[in-house]
């Protein structure tokens, strides 16, 4: 109940504030630029350019200001969070010793022997040998009060060096098998916007033609509205698997059983297992495709169909000679924007693998890294080269945007 | 393919049209279909059927004991009996057969005896079971603790007639947090799309219809944002929440969402409101009417076909978010959202499929009503933020 109160409460203080901005500040404006009448009414002097020079201002800046400070500074943020160590401090230079094991997880069972010392790093960069007895308590205590930041196992008698450590998270990312396995498996996802755009397509014309077509793009479009959480729990059912000779209620291997062949576990089977992933975020961006592609069609003017026709073209020839490239600057547009889902693509992984059997991609390395293992050094690459890969689609992006601001 | 097939009246052509889109339907449809109907299923039958044999019997076997030595009775024939039920009251269970350990030894096997039979069981004494699940063991010599211990085994297997049932959604909603749940997404999701509403449409008025300078690049800025991943943004963003303390609040992942579906709001916001004809703008200027003015009193009632299209837009996506809510939420019973909470379901008790497709079920439930409702504005949304033209 409370609950619901606050959220209410949110509501109305939102929307009131931001009414009260609006009309305050413009009123305020108005009071502070008035023109300058005479008694009789007369406008000596208009302020109007003024006031209309400041006016678009007011307007835009709650929306300027919300835009900075949620998605402009924490992306510049993040860039420089890449250039520090795991955990996200940037500094240029890192005390470490030769064999130094990068952040061992806490409750180590590493022995320490007599020969083998412990040595542990402040947050100001000072090393310093710890006590050769120090105990996984010891080090998880020292953790929790926030002074140690880093430490290394060392062979005695070893000097530390000092290592510049700007580019570490990359090199951890190159060195990392997991980063290379999400960016193998983020390039497979690609399959995804292509196969939905042809799917979208072919639904798309033959939709067209049939009495029922309104409803079955209906049936085709309804996975859009659910969550990918919610898609994953369909298709999780769909490829559920049970030991053989027990009844299998995931619909796949039951219908293998059928045909007398043994089930298998779908989601475990590397490297297969991703297109089983991938058939899911098919099966719901297909619908986007098919309303995108379908008003696209639609605004095909008959004539160049017809033109076709008379030249004696069979329906074949006029759909890719006449109609697709008619719609090509739809085509992109459904390409580009399904690829961007998928260079995002988290919840599926998330819910159905969480990265294992070979699934890993890199918006569920990044979500790993930084908020389970604390990484912030480490998540801010990956979200970085997520970045990067999504720069080439925003910069075509801009510039179709700029091509059409001159048409207006 | 222009051969007319006379008896549908259609073209081949036509009729594989017909056959593909078909196709194409069922394959999207079966998934979601499947799970409806099992979400409604009695539980013990959802885990051992497809849900494509849900209105038909099923066959189990089950185990059972009979009763100790001290529900021993005489009959009229002085002799000894134990007898019970093997169903629980009012259970529409039919037994087809029975076994219990014979006396040459061995396990009891399940198809061993019909119902109705009596069977010879190797402690001694004979055993009947009935179609009604009611057993009668009887012999001569008194029962001895010895004899029976904890209670005779049998096995036997018994068909169940298909049962359908509200009481998955009942057990999720209760026990399984997600009726709570649901409330916090409620809680998340509202807040959520109309705060960005109010900001993003004086901005985009601003955009379409007022002059100043930076105006063009600020809006190539936005749209830029409109593909900026939303991990560029969180670890920031959460490091700062917690330096001003509100951390894991609702606060918090209101003003985010809000921020995040902002640059999608004034694009598709500017793009309609600049589409709205000079003329309307210019007269009311005429009449000397300020920009405010204007604003409230002409434009925001024109747009309601644009608003209500990023409304829906907003809604579903902050309503089927996962990953925002997992960072700035914690996963405490007063904060976990629709999402995460099935998320960690499938984890916990990912076999218990009567939990995972109700509490489904209970997520896309208003997500579908929002959508089928409103498709309409969805579509439009949709198309006014992507198509540019053919």
């Amino acid at each position: 109940m409370q609950q619901i109160l606050s959220a209410i409460v949110a509501i109305v203080v939102g929307v009131g504030a931001m009414v009260l901005y609006f009309w305050g500040t413009n009123w305020l404006l108005d009071r502070l630029l008035p023109d300058r009448v005479d008694p009789d009414g007369i406008i000596r002097e208009s302020r109007e350019t003024a006031r209309e020079a400041i006016r678009p201002w007011l307007f835009v800046f709650p929306a300027i200001a919300l835009l900075g400070l949620y998605l402009v500074y924490p992306a510049i943020q993040t860039v420089y969070l890449s250039f520090g160590n795991a955990n996200g401090e940037v500094r240029m230079y890192e005390s470490v010793y030769p064999d130094a094991v990068d952040d061992m997880p806490l409750g180590l069972n590493a022995p320490l022997t007599e020969d083998r010392l412990v040595v542990v790093q402040d947050n100001l960069g000072e090393v310093y040998p710890a006590l050769n007895t120090l105990t996984a308590d010891d080090i998880s205590s020292y953790e929790t009060v926030g002074d140690i930041v880093d430490f290394a196992m060392a062979e005695a008698g070893e000097e530390a060096e000092q290592v510049f450590i700007l580019f570490r998270n990359y090199q951890w990312a190159f060195n990392s098998t997991q980063f290379w396995e999400s960016v193998r498996n983020n390039v497979l996802w690609l399959l995804v916007p292509f196969l939905s755009t042809v799917f979208g397509l072919l639904a798309a014309v033959l939709a067209d033609r049939v009495r029922w077509g309104t409803i079955a793009k209906s049936f085709i479009f309804m996975p859009m509205a659910i969550s990918f959480v919610g898609a994953s729990v369909i298709w999780k059912f769909v490829y559920d698997i049970r030991p053989e000779g027990q009844p299998q209620i995931g619909l796949i291997n039951a219908i293998l059983a059928t045909f007398g062949l043994e089930p298998q576990p779908w989601i475990a089977l590397s490297p297969w297992n991703n297109f089983f992933l991938m058939i899911i975020l098919i099966w719901i961006q297909t619908g986007f495709a098919m309303v995108l592609l379908s008003a696209a069609l639609r605004g095909v003017p008959e004539e160049t169909i017809e033109a076709g026709r008379i030249d004696g073209a069979s329906e074949v020839r006029i759909f890719f000679n006449i109609i697709i490239p008619q719609i090509m600057s739809t085509i992109l547009v459904v390409l580009t924007t399904i690829t961007i889902t998928v260079l995002k693509v988290f919840d599926i992984v998330a819910a159905m693998t969480n990265g294992q059997f070979g699934t890993q991609v890199l918006a569920n390395l990044m979500y790993d890294q930084a908020f389970r293992a604390s990484h912030d050094g480490r998540g801010s690459v990956v979200a970085v080269f997520i970045m990067i890969a999504v720069i080439p689609i925003m910069v075509w992006n801009i510039r179709q945007f700029q091509q059409e601001e001159q048409l207006r | 393919m222009n051969v007319r097939i006379p008896i549908l009246k259609m073209t081949v052509g036509g009729f594989l049209a017909r056959a593909v889109l078909l196709l194409i339907v069922i394959v999207w449809t079966v998934p979601t279909f499947g799970l409806l109907i099992s979400s409604l299923r009695d539980k013990d039958q959802l885990a051992v059927s497809g849900w494509w044999e849900a209105l038909q019997t099923t066959e189990t076997e089950e185990r059972g004991r009979t009763a100790t030595v001290d529900a021993m009775a005489q009959n009229d024939a002085g002799e000894y009996v134990i007898s019970g039920n093997l169903f629980t009251e009012g259970s529409n269970q039919t037994l087809q057969s029975f076994g219990v350990r014979p006396p040459e030894g061995g396990r009891p096997l399940a198809d061993a005896n019909p119902a109705g039979e009596a069977a010879e069981v190797a402690s001694g004494g004979m055993m009947t079971v009935y179609e009604d699940g009611r057993y009668e063991w009887v012999q001569d010599e008194p029962f001895t603790e010895e004899q029976i211990g904890s209670g005779e085994p049998f096995v036997y297997a018994v068909s169940t007639p298909p049962r359908f049932t509200l009481e998955n959604y009942n057990e999720v909603l209760t026990e399984n947090a997600i009726g709570q749940a649901f409330i916090n997404t409620f809680t998340v999701t509202i807040p959520a799309t109309i705060i960005p509403i109010a900001i993003a449409a004086f901005a985009s008025y601003a955009f379409s219809w007022m002059q100043f300078p930076g105006r063009q690049l600020l809006f190539a800025i936005v749209v830029g944002l409109l593909v900026v991943p939303l991990q560029m943004s969180l670890i920031p963003l959460l490091t700062f929440y917690n330096g001003i303390g509100i951390g894991k609040t609702y606060l918090g992942i209101w003003l985010a969402h809000s921020a995040f579906g902002l640059p999608l709001a004034i694009y598709l916001l500017r793009n309609y409101i600049g589409g709205l004809p000079r003329e309307i703008i210019e007269s009311a200027k005429i009449d000397g009417a300020s920009h405010f003015a204007i604003f409230t009193q002409l434009i925001l009632p024109l747009s309601y076909p644009a608003l209500a299209s990023f409304a829906i837009f907003q809604f579903l996506w902050v309503w089927n978010d996962l990953l925002v809510a997992l960072v700035f939420l914690s996963k405490d019973a007063d904060q976990i959202v629709l999402t995460s909470q099935i998320r960690e379901l499938i984890g916990s008790r990912g076999d218990n499929w009567e939990i995972l497709t109700s509490s489904a079920f209970v997520s896309m439930i208003v997500p579908l009503i929002v959508f089928f409702s409103l498709q309409r504005y969805f579509v439009r949304g949709m198309l006014a933020g992507s198509v540019k033209g053919g």
